[in-house]
């Protein structure tokens, strides 16, 4: 936009620095101050002081002075069963949530994105679980998953589908369980981003194919998937990490129970740094997952984005 | 384009699967709410209660300090919405109009943001919030919504900055204003509707929030509603399933009412902020 620098020009030469397009000069600095401050000090600032966590003993609440121990909780991280189990849980979640998610919401912004009567109220409705608190949502589907007072069972025990089980409970149905919350809950903004993608999808293109007998099907993949692909890996690389990040729902659903098979990573590293203070450990945990999560993430993305650069 | 009666049909059946699925929950939670004791025990729970009650809301309110967790979650959510609005306004208009290596910098804090290990952020920031005497208190609270809900509102505020057209403030500018006065008396205005969109938009997001709240707030005279709704979950995970409900269906009113409001516009600003960037 050449306009907008050229309307500049004046203050530009009036704060003293040369050259327009050149970055930002001092007006634009003094206009970004207020949000660049509390961005270093509450996050750039933390981050790189969780880094340096990771390699000292810290503890809640002791009185002797914190050392340096250079690599010695990641060695112990190492041969930690529990948080590997975890991990993998972790990725069991992510995976299972991320993946049925995404397919849903498509089925439902392809359905939205017709004409069709009652479209109001489902739109309205496909963004309550996003305007809802987690902890509402998570004490919502103990409700439903209630053994005796629950929706799910006396539905079970009407068509005759034997008793019910107690879900949350249950060592082999609590992390499906807390799997079918993860993708009710999610539901919403994907669903909100593939419908933006796909009312950019060029509906001339759409009619064409359709004269020239496409049926549905094909008109979806050589129409619709190429334009919202996009739109579709961006959402689905988020939804990963928001997913593996997940906390309060399953805080609220399990606590990680039974026996810690829902015990996702980020409850198991809540747990090692605040029940347990071991703040350095945690540290360390938190590190871990930050980077094996961006590799798997590069992977995913490098294998899905050939070719195209956009961020 | 024509779509056959079939087809139709089927999309129909789907979306009615949709809305059901989507549905029941909340209804379920509404539905449980209003049950009395008796049918609460009852093996064989109905969708509609027998015999309605406002029995568990009072007793919610007995149970918990639901009163005061109520104001202390509007202190930082509002708190949150208008400094994370404040902080935001002058930084996406940067990133909006100037195209450089600021920009590019902005932007990309925005996605990388986005993928924050909140594991990483908690422990430091809990040590600094303690240092600073901010834990267990409102203030550190907002201080921690605001550094959250800034990516979100800087991509949504940039959007509506792109949508506030050139030539007006270029016009002023001929007229001998400077930035700043430009950016309060002829954007602003204009950005107004957007702001507020925004601003409610950190609202609820503030509200919603449990993890930092978790974390950071110690005493149940501090605690937001979030913290204070786990409350009614006992140690064993038993829980009193009535004034829970109660409780829950409260504290979800306030988002829904704001997320009514905004709905299109959370949408259609989702959508302003990815057209360029």
């Amino acid at each position: 936009m050449t306009s907008v620098t050229e309307s500049r020009r004046p203050a530009v030469r009036a704060s003293g620095t040369g050259r327009p397009g050149r970055g930002p000069d001092h007006g634009a600095w003094f206009l970004v101050l207020p949000a660049l401050i509390p961005i270093l000090v509450l996050s750039v600032g933390p981050l790189l002081y969780g880094i340096l966590l990771a390699f000292t003993d810290a503890q809640s609440g002791r009185t002797e002075p914190t050392r340096w121990i250079g690599t010695l909780n990641f060695q112990d991280l190492l041969h930690d069963t529990l948080f590997w189990d975890s991990f993998r849980i972790g990725l069991v979640w992510a995976i299972g949530v991320t993946v049925p998610q995404f397919l849903l919401a498509l089925g439902l912004a392809l359905l939205l994105n017709q004409n069709l009567r009652l479209r109001w109220l489902a739109r309205a409705l496909a963004i309550v679980p996003w305007a809802m608190p987690e902890v509402v949502v998570g004490i919502m589907w103990r409700l439903v998953y209630n053994a005796d007072a629950g929706i799910l069972n006396e539905t079970l025990r009407d068509l005759g589908l034997g008793n019910g089980h107690d879900w949350l409970s249950g060592l082999a149905t609590a992390l499906p369980a807390v799997i079918v919350v993860g993708v009710w809950a999610g539901m919403p903004q994907t669903t909100v981003a593939l419908l933006a993608g796909l009312q950019n999808t060029p509906r001339e293109l759409h009619e064409a194919a359709a004269v020239d007998g496409a049926g549905a099907w094909r008109r979806f993949r050589t129409v619709t998937w190429p334009a919202l692909r996009p739109v579709a890996l961006a959402i689905t690389a988020l939804n990963l990490i928001w997913n593996f990040n997940s906390f309060a729902l399953v805080y609220v659903l399990t606590s990680g129970g039974p026996g810690g098979r829902t015990r996702l990573p980020m409850l198991f590293a809540y747990e090692e740094a605040f029940r347990y203070g071991q703040f350095g450990y945690a540290a360390a945990m938190g590190c871990v997952m930050v980077a094996l999560v961006s590799v798997l993430l590069a992977v995913f993305l490098a294998g899905r984005l050939k070719g195209g650069d956009e961020a | 384009m024509r779509t056959s009666t079939g087809a139709r049909v089927g999309q129909y059946a789907a979306l009615l699967a949709y809305l059901v699925f989507l549905a029941f929950p909340f209804l379920w939670l509404v539905s449980t709410a209003f049950k009395p004791p008796r049918e609460l025990g009852s093996l064989h729970p109905t969708w509609i209660p027998e015999d309605p009650t406002l029995d568990n809301f009072r007793q919610a309110f007995d149970e918990q300090p639901l009163l005061h967790a109520a104001l202390n979650s509007l202190l930082a959510a509002l708190g949150a919405a208008v400094l994370a609005v404040l902080i935001a306004t002058p930084t996406a208009y940067v990133m909006a109009r100037h195209r450089g290596r600021f920009a590019k910098a902005a932007t990309g804090w925005v996605v990388v943001s986005q993928a924050f290990p909140f594991v990483l952020l908690i422990i430091p920031l809990f040590l600094v919030l303690k240092n600073l005497r901010l834990i267990n208190s409102v203030p550190g609270l907002v201080m921690v919504y605001v550094v959250w809900s800034l990516p979100f509102a800087l991509w949504m505020l940039a959007g509506y900055v792109r949508a506030v057209p050139a030539e007006l403030e270029e016009a002023a500018a001929v007229d001998g204003a400077g930035r700043l006065r430009i950016l309060v008396s002829v954007t602003a205005p204009l950005l107004a509707p957007g702001i507020v969109a925004t601003a409610l938009f950190a609202f609820i997001t503030a509200w919603n929030e449990f993890f930092f709240a978790l974390v950071l707030l110690k005493s149940p005279e501090k605690q937001t509603l979030p913290v204070i709704l786990t409350h009614f979950i006992g140690a064993e995970g038993v829980a009193d399933l009535g004034p829970l409900a109660a409780a829950a269906f409260l504290a979800t009113l306030p988002s829904l009412l704001v997320f009514a409001l905004i709905q299109r516009r959370i949408t259609g600003g989702m959508l302003a902020g990815a057209v360029k960037s």
